[in-house]
């Protein structure tokens, strides 16, 4: 591997994001697979690096989930957008930081569909006065939470307490990196470092000390993609994706997963304990999985947030072997307590993977 | 009274002319970029289809020049049209008064950089036909040692719009086709898989240069593109790629990859094109007077091309163009020169 | 064992690693012709058989070059050794002794 030539090619994709001034939209299925993430990333953004984050109790979902899977037509998704847009005009914003990457590519698309057919526009602008009252805006940087992570990730780790660095033996943690496909495959030059050879988690896990893993399946899909798995009989299909990539990363014998969209988190955290339950095969030591993180959990927790504070023990598989390994300090009998010490009862535990 | 004639380019193409026009009797000037003559042919080891080693054209063509003032190591810094001659500057401080101009500024290799998921500068077993060709030579490239499993692509940075080139380079074929006997020879245990589009044999002897291929040296030929080409644990390489005569994805795993990259217009040569405002085609090569009749001419009086300057060429063809060209010179420059009368 | 109501999907991807030279250089021993096919399809568009049965000549022979013998004999089967193909194939190929040597050789256990 020549790492140069990589970095040549990442310096022909350079993305411009400003340093602060964001008017911040939530994530709808983020929010309840991992309810701390977007938690996390306020508190880091707000309270650590004092930045501008505002949002406002008034923005909506962007509808992603229910234009993929043919709810509501291209033009309904493109209103509310649309809102979105002249909510943040509204309140004296031209930066626009969405947290889903299907939000992101979704948006991508808008702006573009818009530039390219000025009549779209015309016709979105009419119904968005109709409906909302609202005039038309469109953001001057569109970003996703990644990019800012990224762009931030020298400063988190100046402010870092932990480094992804294995305390027993002093090597760098074996990190898997892996991008949401609406991220870079959709519009190379809107994601840091193109489509091919993405830049943005590997340049925060090399400021945070970590090794990435290069793999075969490294571009492969995880197999989200709403319509394949909403049907149960169809998950085959998203199953078998996931299985092709862990299969392929297994001889590097990974630390820990991270990604930077909420699908392919779930998917790869949760598919492990379906693949350990039909064909008894795990991929982490002793019957353990690989742990898969956001980069807002990796983030809070070098900056040494409480692990339980950032939803990890909502994760299949358990992110103890990580932490052990890193020298973080978690509390194991408090992982369900909520808050408060208030007590609200414990998972099913199952056999085949921890 | 002797005419002048500016050769821009010592490559074959401007070698052959060159000597032509030498025969003729003009005061022939020629200029090179690089430090020596003969252009990409100087770095090429055996051609197709026979395999006549281009030492010996290479010989051939800088035999008979003996009276042709060449100028190594020179550009030319400007140039400009003044009633019926040419005035140009040349980087060594020279100023030439041209009758007459040949541009034969050839070509340059797509750089397959660019085709970011064949890894070429990112994998260490990833290399291109000029690579290869250079191993001919050389015998020593660190990144062949022993291959087992050998592959060859084509159609890099050709035929393609996402890397801007819709044209197909022509010579490609009939080079990968050559350089995978010859890597079979070199070694005879490995196996040599082609990933074609459309196999380009088109000219005299390469349908039985495909058959020796196949038959003696058991290449196996895929139609199908590669789609991606990664790296695992041991170094070797994983291909994506469609076998379209079966509508299934294929893998490979193999010890080496070699690119054929495509034939792009010379960038000096689209720098001589800038200062005299030549139009260019969508291909990105020269407009010729016209695509069948004149196609040595251009649309400036006194301003001729011969070569890869115009579009991808073979070696015999381009010594077609050149003596063709020379002989337009000629022809010009006997009816516009009163002392030539 | 719990039953989610899905399982895995097999992969239609040809692993080209898998393929049994071995095998192949004994065909080759007794029809070498067959490295020569360039897939043009002239067999299959005469074949008497491949109008009303999935018979390929051109089919089989990709199918051993890809790794799946018991496909190849598939496209075989309905061939009545009636002799289109060979007075067709521009290469040269005597079709149908290779149609013969490739049931002969990949049909042994």
């Amino acid at each position: 591997m020549i790492y140069e030539g990589k970095k040549k090619i990442w310096s022909e994709y350079q993305k411009e994001i400003p340093d602060d001034h964001y008017f911040y939209v939530r994530s709808c299925i983020r929010q309840t697979f991992f309810p701390a993430s977007e938690w996390a990333f306020l508190d880091i953004c707000r309270n650590k690096l004092n930045k501008d984050m505002f949002e406002t109790e008034h923005h909506t979902t962007c509808g992603g989930i229910a234009y993929h899977s043919d709810v509501i037509p291209q033009e309904t998704s493109m209103t509310i957008i649309a809102r979105q847009f002249a909510l943040m005009h509204k309140y004296g914003y031209q930066n626009y930081v969405c947290s889903c990457i299907t939000s992101f590519g979704l948006y991508c698309e808008t702006l573009e569909s818009w530039r390219e057919f000025p009549e779209l526009q015309e016709k979105i602008a009419d119904n968005l006065m109709k409906t909302c009252g609202l005039e038309l805006a469109k953001p001057k940087f569109l970003v996703h939470t990644c990019d800012l992570i990224y762009k931030y990730r020298n400063l988190i780790a100046a402010q870092a307490k932990f480094k992804l660095v294995n305390k027993n033996t002093g090597k760098p943690l074996r990190v898997v990196e892996h991008i949401g496909c609406h991220y870079s495959k959709m519009f190379p030059s809107k994601g840091v470092g193109g489509a091919e050879y993405p830049y943005v988690l590997t340049g925060m896990i090399e400021a945070w000390g970590g090794e990435i893993i290069d793999y075969p399946e490294r571009r492969h899909c995880c197999g989200f993609g709403f319509r394949q798995y909403f049907i149960q009989s169809n998950r085959g299909y998203s199953l078998s994706n996931t299985y092709k990539k862990f299969e392929s990363m297994e001889p590097y014998k990974p630390d820990m997963i991270i990604t930077n969209c909420p699908g392919c988190s779930y998917f790869m955290d949760r598919w492990q304990y379906v693949i350990a339950e039909t064909k008894g095969k795990t991929y982490g030591e002793d019957k353990h999985g690989v742990p898969v993180f956001t980069y807002e959990e990796v983030a809070g927790l070098v900056m040494g947030y409480d692990p339980w504070d950032l939803g990890l023990q909502i994760h299949q598989i358990g992110p103890e072997q990580v932490l052990d390994k890193i020298g973080i300090p978690y509390d194991p009998a408090k992982k369900y307590l909520g808050k408060n010490g208030k007590d609200m009862g414990k998972p099913d535990f199952v056999e085949c993977i921890k | 009274m002797n005419n002048n004639v500016l050769i821009i380019g010592g490559g074959p193409a401007g070698l052959e002319a060159a000597s032509r026009l030498q025969w003729f009797g003009y005061n022939t000037i020629l200029i090179e970029k690089t430090d020596r003559l003969g252009g990409h042919l100087a770095e090429w080891d055996h051609l197709f289809p026979t395999g006549k080693p281009a030492k010996e054209v290479l010989n051939d063509l800088l035999q008979n020049i003996t009276r042709v003032k060449c100028f190594l190591g020179t550009n030319v810094n400007s140039i400009n049209i003044l009633d019926k001659s040419y005035n140009v500057i040349l980087s060594n401080g020279i100023t030439v008064l041209a009758d007459a101009v040949l541009i034969a500024s050839g070509f340059d290799l797509f750089k397959a950089e660019k085709k970011e998921e064949y890894g070429y500068g990112i994998y260490d077993s990833v290399i291109t036909n000029a690579d290869l060709e250079k191993y001919y030579k050389t015998k020593n490239d660190s990144r062949i040692h022993n291959p087992k499993k050998i592959g060859f692509v084509h159609c890099v940075g050709s035929r393609d719009e996402k890397v801007g080139n819709l044209a197909c380079s022509k010579v490609c074929c009939a080079t990968a086709v050559k350089q995978a006997c010859e890597i079979k020879q070199e070694f005879p245990e490995a196996e040599v898989y082609c990933f074609y589009m459309d196999l380009r044999m088109f000219g005299r002897y390469y349908e039985d240069l495909y058959l020796k291929a196949q038959k003696q040296y058991d290449i196996r030929f895929i139609r199908g593109r590669v789609s991606e080409v990664s790296e695992n644990q041991d170094k070797t390489l994983q291909i994506k790629a469609e076998d379209t005569l079966s509508s299934r994805p294929i893998k490979i795993t193999l010890d080496l990859l070699i690119l054929m990259a495509g034939i792009r217009p010379a960038e000096a040569g689209e720098r001589i094109g800038n200062m005299l405002q030549l139009s260019k085609e969508d291909d990105g090569f020269f407009t010729t007077k016209d695509t069948v009749f004149s196609m040595q001419k251009s649309n400036i009086q006194g301003l001729f091309f011969a070569g890869a300057c115009t579009g991808p060429k073979t070696i015999p063809d381009t010594l077609h163009e050149a003596r063709s060209a020379a002989l337009e010179i000629n022809e010009y420059l006997v009816k516009n020169f009163t002392c030539n009368k | 064992m719990i039953d989610f109501g899905y399982t895995f999907n097999p992969s239609s991807r040809i692993n080209l690693d898998n393929f049994d030279r071995v095998k192949f250089n004994k065909l080759v021993e007794i029809e070498p012709d067959v490295k020569t096919c360039m897939a043009c399809g002239s067999c299959c568009a005469s074949c008497s058989a491949g109008k009303y049965t999935p018979t390929s000549l051109r089919s089989a022979i990709l199918a051993l070059q890809n790794g799946l013998p018991e496909k190849a004999l598939d496209f075989l089967k309905g061939c009545m050794l009636c002799g289109k193909c060979t007075m067709i194939c521009p290469r040269g190929i005597n079709t149908r002794h290779l149609i013969i040597s490739i049931t002969k050789i990949y049909s042994a256990k």
